[in-house]
């Protein structure tokens, strides 16, 4: 016969708790510091001796003389670190027909010039309300915005943002990009 | 290259390496879980021994379905215990470094049924609300135990049909051990280190503010914590609990398209390779492939019918002047919650792949899918996770849908059924027909009651026929153990946290117990030899009748429901053009 279930059930949860709670994440923990200590600790961007964010979060620029990452959801300021969210709003709610009018309406206002379409991308909030990058579609919306604002010739912000495409691995996995904020940065050091 | 000839590929990709592990990895657990001599087993036996020892544990002594079923039930209530407390005391305990408070007692309770049910459903928000030691020691913790917890049902439902005329079908703490110990610690331990190489973050740091590239760029509090080594045990065993709110939409748990894919192989691997187990461990493998062809052929079709759903995108939109056209420079689609890294292919593959296993981690906010897209996730929900399931629970709901598909094709030819070797008889038909019915039962009066209660709909974001989809969606997910969420839903409050909570209790502990009673049912009987009157479970015929099984049971119990929801929307969106 099989003894009282309770000892067992106990004694396993507290040994599997220090095994997989405590002692498999700090092997991984330290592991990852020893071989990928950037990545580990948030792929951190630093300029001018400082950190200015990460690679992989995206912040919210608003100025013209900057290209301008997705629209974020989150709350109560958008690229809230802290507060990863998309808008959840359905395809016809008409909140997010607001959202995508006042988004087109900014860029519009922001480049009366430009008449081209708007990249869908640029008027949908991400999923995370974080999200690094934009289409190359979408940076290239924004060039002569951000050449203007600037005073740097058209030809020489798109070669920048064409420098900092990534495209899909082999051809198929993901989705081509360009990650503002380091795009961002090599501006601020364009001349 | 064409967007649809990526997403293709893509697609390709994707099962061809979920496909590859199939035998390989369907044979190690069968070796595993069998005790035959094998390397990892003679590697871990001196500390299984000592583990068992200072449990009490005898490995030697098999279970009968009810001590098996006993043990189970009493190990899960109390690491739920854990999980509470370790919530409601988590200011008074170390590695909370952003010093949050205590969990309220609604929001704890929630959580910890949701972990311990391998649902993973979050009314929280992650960064915001749980210290390391939660997440670390409380949620991590029940992402491997909750996952044995679904192999070893499996595997003790396997053994009903692989034994015949005994009383026992194994020990519940050695299975429980060893799924843990050599099955998804070594996978989870090597697939944390290829993430953090991609950029998911690993540390026990405070969060970190960060000044913007310029006085017009606001300050940013960068989240931190022990993230890859969550995520891979996550998406390995089918939980889906993100470390973020924004799960695996987060930059941070998923940054690069090469983590999406793995991280959607890793969702697959296990489940799709328990097939192979379960044909291994009957001695006749091709029993095995053809419930895996069975959850290959409704997995895909619902894949496709998301993706042209989104890519389509959303024609509202379209008339604001927004270009979604896909083309070399832009996914294009609908792009609303979803992340540029991913685009369309990469975020209808995964919504399908969480859904249609007990997952439930998102790398897209399902909420904002269109109607016929947003379909594909809760109806593959509806169908009860099982093409290829969760870990282990997506094996014993396909196997108890196989007796389901025998019975009736029994019915028509006018034969007693029998399903590999074992005659299917009243009590194993009384014992499915509760596995079954057990949760579109919740689904359906929970989502009855929730509409008709101001609380119930006091959570809802959208407004109409979506509303009304966010309700159905939040008991779909969470009486079939998914976790996933039409997340506009505000559902911290106490009437969801309650409510929820007791479907995922239900919804995950009932099914199981009659899985094990099955299990020992099957195991008492005797074993039929094939013959000329034994209908072949292993050609297309089978998968055929499997398949109409499935969406049978599925289409009947929820097309009333759908309609209101997703369908009515879709007719919406169309008139609205």
């Amino acid at each position: 016969m099989h003894t009282n279930p309770l000892r067992p059930a106990a004694s396993l949860l507290i040994a599997f708790t220090l095994l997989l709670g405590v002692g498999y994440p700090m092997a991984i923990t330290g592991l990852a510091r020893l071989a990928f200590p950037s990545q580990a600790a948030g792929s951190l961007l630093r300029a001018d001796g400082r950190v200015v964010g990460s690679r992989l979060i995206g912040q919210a620029f608003s100025d013209p003389k900057y290209f301008w990452g997705r629209p974020s959801a989150t709350t109560p300021k958008p690229y809230n670190g802290i507060g990863s969210t998309g808008s959840n709003l359905g395809p016809l709610n008409p909140a997010l027909l607001d959202q995508v009018k006042s988004g087109a309406r900014s860029l519009r206002e922001a480049d009366p010039g430009n008449a081209q379409p708007i990249p869908v991308d640029l008027v949908s909030a991400s999923a995370s309300g974080l999200d690094p990058e934009i289409s190359p579609a979408a940076a290239l919306y924004q060039v002569p915005r951000v050449a203007r604002a600037r005073g740097l010739g058209v030809a020489q912000v798109e070669a920048l943002v064409r420098a900092h495409e990534q495209d899909s691995l082999l051809g198929f996995i993901g989705e081509p990009r360009v990650n503002v904020l380091e795009l961002n940065l090599a501006l601020d050091h364009t001349r | 290259m064409n967007a649809n000839v990526m997403f293709y590929l893509l697609l390709a990709t994707v099962l061809g390496l979920a496909l590859l592990c199939v035998k390989p990895l369907g044979s190690y657990i069968a070796d595993i879980m069998e005790g035959r001599p094998h390397f990892a087993l003679r590697l871990g036996g001196r500390f299984e021994a000592i583990l068992y020892r200072l449990s009490g544990v005898d490995a030697s002594k098999e279970m009968s379905w009810r001590q098996y079923a006993i043990a189970l039930l009493l190990f899960n209530l109390l690491g739920a215990l854990i999980v509470y407390a370790l919530q409601r005391l988590q200011l008074v305990l170390p590695l909370n470094p952003q010093k949050l408070t205590a969990v309220s007692p609604d929001s704890s309770f929630n959580t910890s049924v949701s972990f311990i049910t391998n649902t993973n459903w979050q009314g929280y928000s992650g960064e915001s609300t749980l210290g390391y030691l939660v997440q670390m020691a409380g949620l991590a913790v029940q992402n491997f135990l909750s996952a044995a917890t679904g192999i070893v049902v499996a595997i003790a439902l396997i053994r009903g049909f692989a034994r015949h005329t005994v009383q026992v079908i194994g020990n519940f703490w050695v299975d429980v051990t060893r799924s843990t110990l050599y099955i998804l610690l070594p996978l989870a331990a090597v697939l944390a280190l290829v993430l953090v190489s991609q950029g998911v973050i690993q540390n026990v740091d405070a969060y970190k503010d960060v000044t913007g590239v310029s006085a017009t760029v606001p300050t940013q509090t960068l989240p931190m914590g022990p993230v890859a080594s969550q995520e891979s045990i996550k998406e390995l065993g089918t939980n889906g609990g993100g470390f973020f709110n924004a799960n695996s939409a987060h930059p941070f748990e998923n940054p690069t398209p090469v983590t999406d894919l793995l991280e959607i192989v890793a969702i697959l691997l296990i489940p799709f390779a328990l097939t192979y187990t379960f044909g291994k461990m009957i001695g006749d493998t091709r029993q095995g492939w053809a419930i895996l062809a069975a959850m290959l052929i409704l997995l895909v079709s619902m894949i496709l019918v998301a993706y042209y759903s989104e890519q389509h995108g959303n024609p509202l939109v379209a008339r604001q002047g927004i270009d979604q056209v896909a083309s070399h420079l832009q996914s294009g689609g609908n792009m609303e919650g979803k992340e540029t890294r991913f685009g369309i292919a990469a975020s209808t593959i995964f919504a399908a792949v969480t859904t249609a296993t007990s997952c439930g981690a998102v790398n897209m906010m399902h909420d904002s899918m269109t109607p016929l897209g947003g379909f594909v996730p809760l109806f593959l929900i509806q169908l009860g996770e099982l093409a290829p399931g969760g870990v282990g629970t997506g094996l014993y709901t396909a196997l108890i849908f196989a007796i389901l598909g025998v019975f009736i094709a029994g019915l028509m030819i006018g034969r007693t059924p029998e399903y590999v070797g074992k005659k299917i008889e009243a009590t194993e038909m009384k014992l499915a027909s509760i596995f079954i019915l057990t949760t579109p039962f919740i689904v359906l009066i929970g989502t009855a009651v929730a509409v008709t209660m101001t609380a119930g709909k006091a959570g809802v974001a959208n407004p109409g026929a979506h509303g009304f989809s966010e309700i159905l969606y939040a008991f779909s997910s969470a009486a079939n153990n998914n976790g996933s969420a039409f997340a506009g839903l505000s559902a911290n409050t106490p009437f969801y946290n309650l409510a929820l909570g007791l479907a995922m209790w239900f919804g995950r502990f009932w099914p199981i117990v009659a899985a094990l009673a099955l299990a020992g049912s099957l195991a008492s009987k005797k074993r039929i030899p094939v013959g000329e009157g034994t209908m072949p479970t292993h050609g297309g015929l089978f998968i055929a009748l499997l398949i109409g099984s499935i969406l049978l049971i599925g289409v009947l119990t929820y097309v009333p429901a759908l309609a209101l929801g997703p369908v009515v929307e879709h007719f919406m969106l169309v008139a609205a053009r």
